[in-house]
């Protein structure tokens, strides 16, 4: 083998590391360094990602590139890095602490399987703040919050991370010597792999429960969490994934293109509003509306309101046709107001009773209207549908509503469903219109 | 005229496309999602990534990743979700990271109206993260505007290095309407300014406070550092008074010196109008048809739209009071970006707010009747 071109990754230019004496963190970063050289990968391709806490303070030692972010957020980082440069090598060390704060990260990088790798440098302890419980501190143990020992249990990080789908995952003691050999081995894998090292706080963990290194291995045992290479299969990485779907998706949709091919007599903004249920279509109705407005060359608006669980209740289109630029888009004083749904009813209830005596009120004629000064005009819209479809009643009203009105004229209408319609749903819906034609001319009888 | 029906979230995504967006992380929310669905539309066919976080902090921590590997990035939500990302903004700050964060803004405290709109995160904008850093946020008022201020929100993110706030509603981002994309003037692309490979490298490297330093990608030429605790300009922690107060004093002089040449406006001036309404954002546009009602009755009246909110363009602000007795302050919160106007404006200026949170539009009745000018 040629020698290494790379024979560390630290500097000392800034000085000594700054942990206590026999802290744990020391230890690890020289074996993070020797997993380094034995990689031999370029330091401008491996970003050294620190969590908060003492083990945060590791990034300025490294002549690797160092990103140190927020406190357990350091997963979400090296995600983004990543993503964003597949040829990175993302190593991120974090603390116990991180695994609390950021626990919902490390379950989601388990699961989501992008390649980085993570080293926690367990200590049982919040070093940095003065030795406040973490997530992993075992029962029973005194920290600066636990005066009278841990009440809560301790979180077995592996076995977290391997229920939530990792693909990848060792637990050793800080001072095995093959953790370096583990570390190259992490970094190797194709996916999310996480090292779970435990360590000692020698300013607090240690002296508050008269812990030493043999103490270390004892818990092991206590614990009776595993230790050693737990997990090792494989499963998609989630970069190449993504690229490999994205090669495959088809090209970007287009924007529909509405060209003026007819002409309006409308002289000011008009207000609509198409009141049904959910399910009805309402609001792919009042587009296709609006949009064959556009082809008569008039500004629209549209807004539909419809409540969160989308499959049941109302579904309320608010559309606006102007000559001119639409500004205000609310409509207080509606123009046309077509109703053909109980649901839409309840909604509207309150409005209809308000309306204007200039707006032209066209409902179904099953529905029981509260008192209205809107000049009425009852429709047998839901007739109208159970003979051409459930799902055209809105073009059926709408279509009612513009032969009665003359907006624009009905061959826009046509024209807008059959061209930005797929070709099914055109079909339908152009009955749909000749149904709702054909009802202005019977009132009109 | 090539007149497109599309509402403002999927212009943001289609503008966002032309900028050049390489990345984009969000977590869904009411009415921001169809941003992220848009995007992770748009963006593959684009060479670009996109992907749902499992929730704000992480959509951030994505995006400031991206974006310090070389990517033009974008994160969208809604008030709810600022909150999340209030502290990654800081880091942002401090990291001098380019960012485009949208907040489609929608009826709060809290939860509020999730599907209803309001403008109430106009102060929380500017005083977003821990530190008091100053801010630049765009308000557009149409789907149009929502387009090209987002090429110009990548543009300023990318040339200052900071976040950008673009402030819609929901009122801009789910209302359909018609617009003729093509005919928007859009400026060129901005790209960040790479340190050149040979020379030595400093993330924060500057002269003057007000320079914005040369970056360097992570998985670029140079071996390169970040940090979100105090740091020099070579990106190390530093516990130095005096180069703690100089990145202090940098990150506010880049924005601060650029104040006037990013300010964004619409003015409407009328000769001899003793009355002036500023506004911003959707109510601009009761306020257009307000003011055509009122100088069809003889009154006089003049307009100032916002869409750079901060850093407040406080010379055009100030120009246009010149000469007015009264301005009103219409907006669909209790009178945030009022307490700018009541700081700028001479102390004879009456100032008066037209202020609802009710989720429901500021009309131009309203406008011109609580101005007092009926
Ligand atoms: C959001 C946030 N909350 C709290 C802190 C304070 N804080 C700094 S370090 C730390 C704990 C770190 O413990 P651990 O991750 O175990 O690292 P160690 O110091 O033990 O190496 C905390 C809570 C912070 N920096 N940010
Ligand atoms: S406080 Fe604990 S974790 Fe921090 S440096 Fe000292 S021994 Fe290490
Ligand atoms: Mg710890």
């Amino acid at each position: 083998m040629s020698a290494p071109i790379y024979k560390s990754y630290m500097t000392d230019a800034l000085g000594p590391l700054p942990f206590c004496p026999g802290c744990g963190h020391e230890r690890l970063l020289k074996d993070l360094d020797r997993a380094l050289v034995k990689l031999q990968t370029d330091p401008a391709k491996v970003v050294i990602v620190t969590d908060i806490g003492c083990i945060g303070l590791a990034d300025r030692y490294f002549v690797a590139n160092a990103f140190h972010g927020l406190h357990g957020r350091s997963l979400t980082y090296a995600t983004g890095l990543k993503l964003a440069r597949p040829e990175l090598t993302v190593i991120v060390l974090m603390g116990d602490g991180g695994c609390g704060i950021g626990g919902t990260h490390l379950l989601n990088a388990a699961r989501r399987n992008v390649d980085i790798t993570l080293i926690v440098a367990n200590n049982f302890n919040y070093g940095m703040t003065g030795g406040q419980h973490s997530v992993t501190t075992p029962g029973g143990a005194f920290t600066a919050t636990t005066p009278a020992g841990n009440i809560e249990a301790a979180m077995d990080i592996c076995a977290t991370v391997a229920g939530a789908g990792a693909t990848w995952v060792y637990r050793g003691i800080g001072y095995e010597n093959d953790l370096p050999d583990r570390i190259v081995e992490g970094v190797r894998h194709p996916g999310f792999a996480l090292l779970d090292v435990w360590e000692l706080c020698t300013a607090y963990y240690m002296p508050r429960n008269q812990y030493n290194k043999k103490e270390l291995y004892n818990l092991v045992e206590k614990s009776g969490f595993e230790t050693g290479l737990l997990v090792n299969k494989t499963r998609p990485e989630f970069g190449a994934e993504y690229r490999k779907q994205s090669s495959h998706l088809a090209a970007v949709r287009q924007l529909d293109i509405l060209e003026q091919g007819f002409d309006h007599a409308l002289e000011r903004q008009t207000g609509i509003v198409i009141a049904g249920s959910a399910g009805q279509k309402i609001r792919s109705a009042a587009g296709i509306f609006s949009m064959a407005g556009m082809l008569s060359g008039l500004h629209a608006t549209q807004k539909d309101d419809y409540p969160i669980t989308v499959m049941t209740g109302h579904s309320v289109s608010e559309v606006n046709l102007s000559p001119t630029r639409i500004e205000y888009s609310a409509i207080d004083s509606p123009d046309y107001f077509l109703v053909f749904s109980e649901d839409g009813l309840k909604k509207t209830h309150t409005w209809i009773g308000k309306l204007p005596t200039t707006c032209l009120l066209m409902v179904d004629e099953e529905l029981a209207l509260p008192d209205t000064n809107a000049h009425l005009v009852k429709l047998p819209f839901g007739q109208a549908a159970k003979d051409v479809g459930r799902l055209s009643i809105g073009i059926i009203a709408l279509a009612a509503m513009l032969k009665q009105s003359e907006l624009f004229p009905l061959a826009a209408l046509r024209t807008s469903i059959t061209r930005y319609q797929p070709s099914a749903v055109a079909e339908i819906n152009c009955k749909a219109m000749d149904r709702g034609m054909a009802l202005i001319s019977r009132t009109d009888d | 005229m090539a007149q497109v029906f599309i509402d403002g979230n999927e212009a943001i995504a289609r503008g966002a496309i032309k900028a050049g967006c390489g990345f984009f992380a969000g977590y869904p929310i009411t009415p921001a999602s169809t941003i992220l669905q848009y995007m992770l539309e748009l963006l593959p066919a684009n060479g670009g990534v996109a992907l749902q976080a499992e929730d704000e902090i992480a959509s951030m921590g994505f995006c400031i990743g991206a974006a310090m590997a070389g990517r033009k990035a974008m994160t969208a939500t809604s008030g709810p979700g600022i909150s999340l990302y209030s502290e990654n903004i800081g880091l942002a700050i401090v990291g001098e990271t380019p960012l485009v964060i949208v907040n489609v803004q929608r009826q709060g405290p809290a939860t509020g109206s999730a599907t209803k709109g309001a403008e109430g995160d106009i102060q929380f904008s500017r005083w977003v993260t821990s530190g008091g850093m100053p801010m630049i946020a765009l308000s557009p008022a149409s789907a149009g505007e929502a387009y090209e201020l987002t090429v110009r929100a990548f543009n300023l993110a990318e040339q200052l290095r900071v976040p950008v706030f673009l402030l819609t509603s929901k009122e801009i981002g789910l209302t359909r309407e018609s617009v003729d994309l093509d005919a928007i003037e859009l400026p060129a692309n901005v790209e960040r300014c790479r340190a050149p490979e040979t020379a030595d490298y400093q993330p924060h490297d500057f002269e003057l406070p007000a320079q914005v330093p040369l970056i360097s990608d992570f998985g670029g030429p140079h071996v390169t550092q970040y940090t979100t605790s105090t740091h020099n300009k070579e990106g190390y922690l530093t516990s130095d008074p005096e180069v703690i107060q100089e990145m202090i004093d940098h990150y506010i002089a880049k924005i601060e010196a650029v104040t006037d040449a990013i300010a964004l406006y619409r003015q409407d001036m009328e000769q001899g109008a003793k009355v002036l309404i500023i506004s911003y954002g959707v109510v601009s546009r009761s306020v257009n048809v307000a003011v055509s009602e009122l100088r069809q009755r003889g009154i006089k009246v003049s307009s100032l739209v916002l869409q750079t909110l901060f850093p407040v363009p406080e010379t055009i602000i100030k120009s246009a009071l010149t000469g007015v007795r009264k301005v009103l302050v219409p907006e669909m919160n209790m009178g945030q970006y009022r307490l700018e106007i009541e700081r700028l404006a001479a102390s004879e200026i009456e100032v008066v707010g037209v202020n609802k949170m009710d989720t429901t539009l500021i009309s131009p009745a309203e406008i011109i009747a609580k101005g007092g000018l009926a």
